[in-house]
């Protein structure tokens, strides 16, 4: 049984950053939402989103919306679903079908509020209806098997390919690349975001992931955590370089309080 | 608006605390240890309930598919005769009902008829599935790799030199210096620990600190889309 009713090892370094980052988030939501305007650089994959739906108006084909392997305890999934309603609003706008499959079934719930509600704020609640959203299945290689099938059967025109992926995300970008649709892809994993980088037309890279949701709400509070997160990515990255200073003249004490035990 | 906004919110302000309380305490603290693993238990709970809504979705779907007739129908029974006679199998088979007295191996070392369907068929489909990437990365490389501009030369040429350096044809090519057969090795290791190590982990930290922030947005009840709602 440990001594102490807190773990020594992890109140140092863990907790600093944990309290700066949460300081500079607040400070930063609190500006924003006292008016002061903050700038945010344009993300072409976002930009691109609003595109890729006209595209398939135009076309008349539909939109394949794929969230991820992911559940709903995967931040990567609760990103996706802020994409998911834009997407969602632009083809209620545009009267575009959407087609939504899932893996996870919890993912799935949520997927099918998300765009009924997208719908309802779009004013056309007329034209959602249930089998846009669809459960598949929960393995992996079953799930890639069904959505290549459907990419190759619908030939949609534009496909989202945003979440949590794994080995199954070359199979699906590389099927929809030879269908001919413009794709835009997200992820946070860092093993499959070169498959998507040449695969996919547009790639959300990690951190653009989960900016999305706040990026296209253009909400002050959001915006400013975005703000915030950077700030803190500055002060890490002056840490990284303290860091490599003192190490270089043979002081140690930072290296060890910043090591988690 | 309590039941569909407030208490979805407090909820995850409860549950969203959790996990960053507990890291810092130790299990002396009374019922972090209960909180911990309860949890990740009603995690479980959760998905199986939600698994039935999937699978009633899936059925559907289906059932709906094949009464209009509509393109693909055949598979869609092919669908539901696979998920209803594998069910059925499991949950005989999890039941110890007549023949089927375990999952996996019969009392006289056979095969349950579960586990040969899961061996002789569900497997092998997954394997096929599996080896199709072989094939696609071979086209993607083709695609990345080919010379338009100059990153992609250098992604080229890094790339040509990781895959001569982890074959023994790497080791063969320079094998005429004085400890030759070790030198692209070395090249395709230093390649792969620092500037890819580099790149990789400014990614890691980006992503790191952008799911730090969508989260803290999720635990004040900022980010809303999750619960299909954005009003304030």
């Amino acid at each position: 049984m440990p001594e102490t009713w807190y773990d020594p090892s992890r109140c140092g370094a863990p907790l600093v950053v944990l309290l700066v980052f949460c300081f500079f988030v607040l400070l930063f939501i609190n500006l924003a939402r006292r008016g002061r305007k903050l700038f945010i650089r344009r993300i072409a994959g976002i930009a691109a989103m609003e595109e890729a739906v006209g595209r398939a108006t135009e076309l008349g084909r539909k939109v394949l919306y794929l969230p991820g392997g992911g559940t709903l305890d995967d931040i990567q999934t609760i990103a996706s679903l802020a994409v998911l309603r834009h997407v969602a609003g632009l083809t209620a706008r545009y009267t575009v079908d959407l087609d939504v499959p899932n893996k996870d079934p919890l993912t799935f719930a949520a997927t099918r509020d998300t765009v009924h509600e997208a719908y309802l704020q779009a004013g056309r609640p007329e034209l959602f209806h249930p089998e846009m959203v669809h459960y598949v299945t929960y393995d992996q290689f079953a799930f890639s098997a069904s959505v290549t099938g459907l990419m190759v059967r619908d030939k949609p025109a534009a496909i989202f390919l945003i979440g949590a992926f794994h080995a199954e995300s070359l199979l699906m970008a590389e099927t929809g690349q030879s269908v001919g649709a413009i794709q835009i892809a997200g992820t946070a994993e860092v093993t499959q975001l070169p498959f998507f980088a040449v695969v996919c037309d547009f790639t959300l890279m990690g951190e653009e992931l989960f900016a999305a949701g706040a990026y296209l709400s253009g909400e002050p509070a959001m915006v400013g955590s975005i703000k915030g997160q950077d700030f803190t990515k500055a002060g890490l990255i002056l840490y990284i370089i303290v860091g490599i200073l003192l190490e270089i003249f043979g002081i140690h004490w930072f290296r060890d309080f910043m090591t988690i035990q | 608006m309590f039941w569909k906004l407030r208490l979805p919110l407090m909820l995850t302000f409860i549950v969203g605390l959790v996990p960053i309380v507990t890291f810092f305490l130790t299990e002396r603290v009374w019922g972090v240890a209960f909180v911990r693993d309860r949890v990740e238990q009603y995690m479980v709970i959760i998905t199986g309930f939600a698994l039935l809504l999937g699978v009633v979705n899936v059925v559907q779907g289906n059932i709906r598919k094949i009464e209009r007739r509509k393109p693909g129908w055949p598979f869609a029974v092919s669908l539901l005769l696979g998920l209803f006679v594998m069910g059925a199998f499991g949950i005989l088979s999890a039941a110890r009902v007549g023949p089927f007295q375990s999952i996996l191996t019969a009392p006289d070392g056979s095969d349950t008829p579960f586990y040969w369907m899961t061996r002789h068929l569900f497997n092998p489909l997954q394997a096929a599935m599996f080896s199709l990437l072989a094939f696609y990365v071979a086209s993607a490389a083709f695609r990345a790799f080919r010379v338009r501009n100059v990153e992609a030369t250098i992604l080229l040429t890094a790339a040509f030199i990781v895959m001569l350096g982890r074959t023994p044809l790497g080791e063969y090519v320079f094998s005429w210096l004085p400890n030759g057969e070790t030198f692209l090795p070395w090249v395709t290791e230093w390649i792969m620990a620092v500037p890819n190590a580099a790149a990789q982990r400014g990614i890691i930290i980006g992503a790191a600190l952008g799911a730090a922030a969508l989260s803290l947005r999720v635990i004040l009840g900022i980010e809303r889309s999750y619960l299909g709602i954005r009003e304030k």
